[in-house]
């Protein structure tokens, strides 16, 4: 036994394995399916490989521990913790789908914020939080967001995200929708004032967030597989009578329509964001 | 006047109300207007030009529907492409350089969702607006004349003022397509309607807007001049504002900070 923990790699993402809430809750199933490749991958494999399958499928990952992935050892200092939004418009079951999405995911919003140092180069970072309804936009989100590149702007600092997102956060109505000219005239301010803007677009990165901040980077990067898209394919369906076309809105066919500029796998995405980064240096 | 909020939702969506096209006839003189983006296509959802607003040159941009099934169909029922929001955001950059206030009619759905739409950027072509709109250094007023649907709307009002329509509405989503994902039933759009808090009251209570035009007598030559009268006088003192920018940043800035515990 000793000797099998001896041989098991140390690796900070198995701890955020074994206690991530939802998905990764079958402790006592040492395997998973990936739904690409249809094999039974054992869990420790993939937490070892980034949460990234033998066969390239990526799968999705909590904000926290992608922030553990990408950052310097105890780097990050995390910004804006405790701000999370009410139920402005008393929205029916709001509250209660908010708390218990609290208690089981651990964060209090949709997007985690803060600075860090990627390969010894700081930035502000934001990662979004999919496990905490899909990412959605709603008050607290918009502030996070704008407040965190409002102070990038005064540090002079470079702003990396990584997006994900069902859109704007419909229970808190038209709140949410303002959100989106929020943020965006927050990233203008930044970019006006020479700062680089980095997004890194994953699974799903859609709706009000896409038609906002995600698409308003100066370096748009998207992870492989992502679905990346404005309309939701069964609205376009619903919309236009059509079946859509293979891969469509996934980030190799939005790369191919130039909307972004890489591909970029997890297992290279720390350095390549690090060489980004110092060679912007200083702006 | 008390309407149910879905009622106000049918009167907003109704193809005998003054569309963009009414607006510009009757409050501007000598509208010209400019076609395409330069880039791909020309938008019929989305009108934009120059014209004389009590004689001073003007850009207007706007949302139009039509009214004939002929007229709604060649318009896409204003559902815009992303061709639509980057020729009006041309407009509003020719606008810019030429110091000229931007007057914007809005009256969508939503930005259309089709394949074409997505292929051509949908999101990006909002996102640029709501990037660039932001620091246009030339008043912006937006009135919301019937549908403000979701991103599609917003991309035409990062504005210095949004008005309202009694009537219209403001929302971040349909409420057929609310009723569809909270209950799963799209029929259940009467109550999603009164939950999402989008008639022109609400949006005034947000602080999303600042006014609201009644329509007592909509469609009539005095409702044109009231709206004519009240454009040219908000216009005069946002030319005078030194601080423009500045303060359409803190409009949208304060939205929602206020419900957010820090």
């Amino acid at each position: 036994m000793a000797l099998i923990n001896f041989l098991k790699p140390k690796n900070q993402l198995e701890e955020g394995g074994r206690s991530a809430a939802l998905v990764q809750r079958d402790e006592g199933e040492p395997e998973k399916k990936c739904p690409n490749c249809h094999k039974d991958i054992p869990l420790s494999r993939l937490w070892a490989n980034r949460l990234v399958c033998p066969c390239g499928y990526h799968f999705r990952m909590k904000a926290r521990q992608r922030m553990k992935m990408l950052v310097d050892k105890d780097s990050f200092q995390e910004l804006f913790a405790g701000m999370k939004a009410g139920n402005p418009l008393n929205f029916p079951g709001y509250r209660d789908k908010a708390e218990n999405i609290r208690a089981a995911s651990g964060e209090e919003e949709a997007v985690i914020c803060g600075t860090a140092e990627i390969g010894r180069q700081s930035c502000c970072l934001f990662i979004m939080e999919p496990y905490f309804m899909m990412g959605s936009m709603g008050s607290a989100v918009g502030e996070k967001i704008t407040s965190l590149f409002e102070y990038a702007q005064k540090q002079r600092l470079p702003v990396v995200g990584f997006t994900v997102s069902g859109g704007a956060r419909m229970q808190e109505g038209l709140l949410s929708l303002m959100q989106m000219a929020k943020t965006s005239a927050a990233v203008k301010r930044h970019s006006d004032a020479g700062l680089l803007y980095l997004a890194v677009l994953t699974d799903p990165t859609t709706g009000g967030v896409t038609a906002s901040f995600a698409m308003e980077a100066d370096i748009i990067l998207a992870e492989p597989g992502a679905t990346v898209g404005f309309a939701g394919t069964r609205v376009i369906e619903q919309t236009t009578k059509k079946s859509l076309p293979k891969g469509f809105q996934k980030s190799e066919f939005v790369l191919e329509h130039g909307f972004v500029d890489a591909i970029v796998s997890r297992l290279n995405q720390r350095k390549m964001l690090a060489e980004i980064l110092k060679m912007h240096n200083g702006g | 006047m008390s309407l149910i909020p879905y009622n106000r939702v049918k009167l907003a969506r109704d193809s005998e109300r003054p569309t963009g096209l009414d607006y510009i006839k009757n409050i501007f003189r000598g509208f010209m207007e400019f076609h395409g983006d330069r880039r791909f296509a020309d938008d019929h959802a989305i009108i934009g030009g120059i014209a004389r607003l009590n004689g001073h040159p003007v850009t207007v941009i706007a949302i139009e529907k039509g009214h004939t099934a002929k007229e709604r169909t060649y318009r896409n029922f204003g559902a815009a492409h992303p061709e639509g929001y980057r020729k009006a955001l041309r407009l509003m950059k020719q606008a810019e350089k030429f110091g000229r206030p931007i007057i914007c009619f809005v009256d969508t759905s939503g930005a259309y969702c089709g394949i074409g739409a997505e292929e051509r950027g949908q999101g990006q072509a909002i996102a640029e607006n709501l990037m660039e709109m932001s620091t246009l250094c030339v008043p912006v007023i937006s009135i919301l004349i019937g549908e403000g649907g979701s991103g599609g709307a917003l991309g035409l009002a990062v504005a210095d003022r949004v008005w309202m329509l009694q009537n219209a509405v403001y929302s971040v989503i349909s409420p057929e397509g609310c009723a569809s994902i909270l209950w799963k039933d799209a029929s259940k759009a009467e109550a999603a309607a009164a939950r999402l808090k989008l008639t022109a009251e609400d949006a005034k209570s947000l602080g999303v807007i600042e006014r609201i035009l009644s329509e007592d007598d909509i469609g009539k030559k005095e409702f044109y001049e009231r709206i004519r009268t009240l454009l040219a006088e908000e216009l005069s003192e946002l030319s005078n504002d030194l601080d423009l920018v500045g303060k359409r940043y803190e409009r949208f800035r304060r939205i929602g900070a206020d419900v957010v515990n820090k």
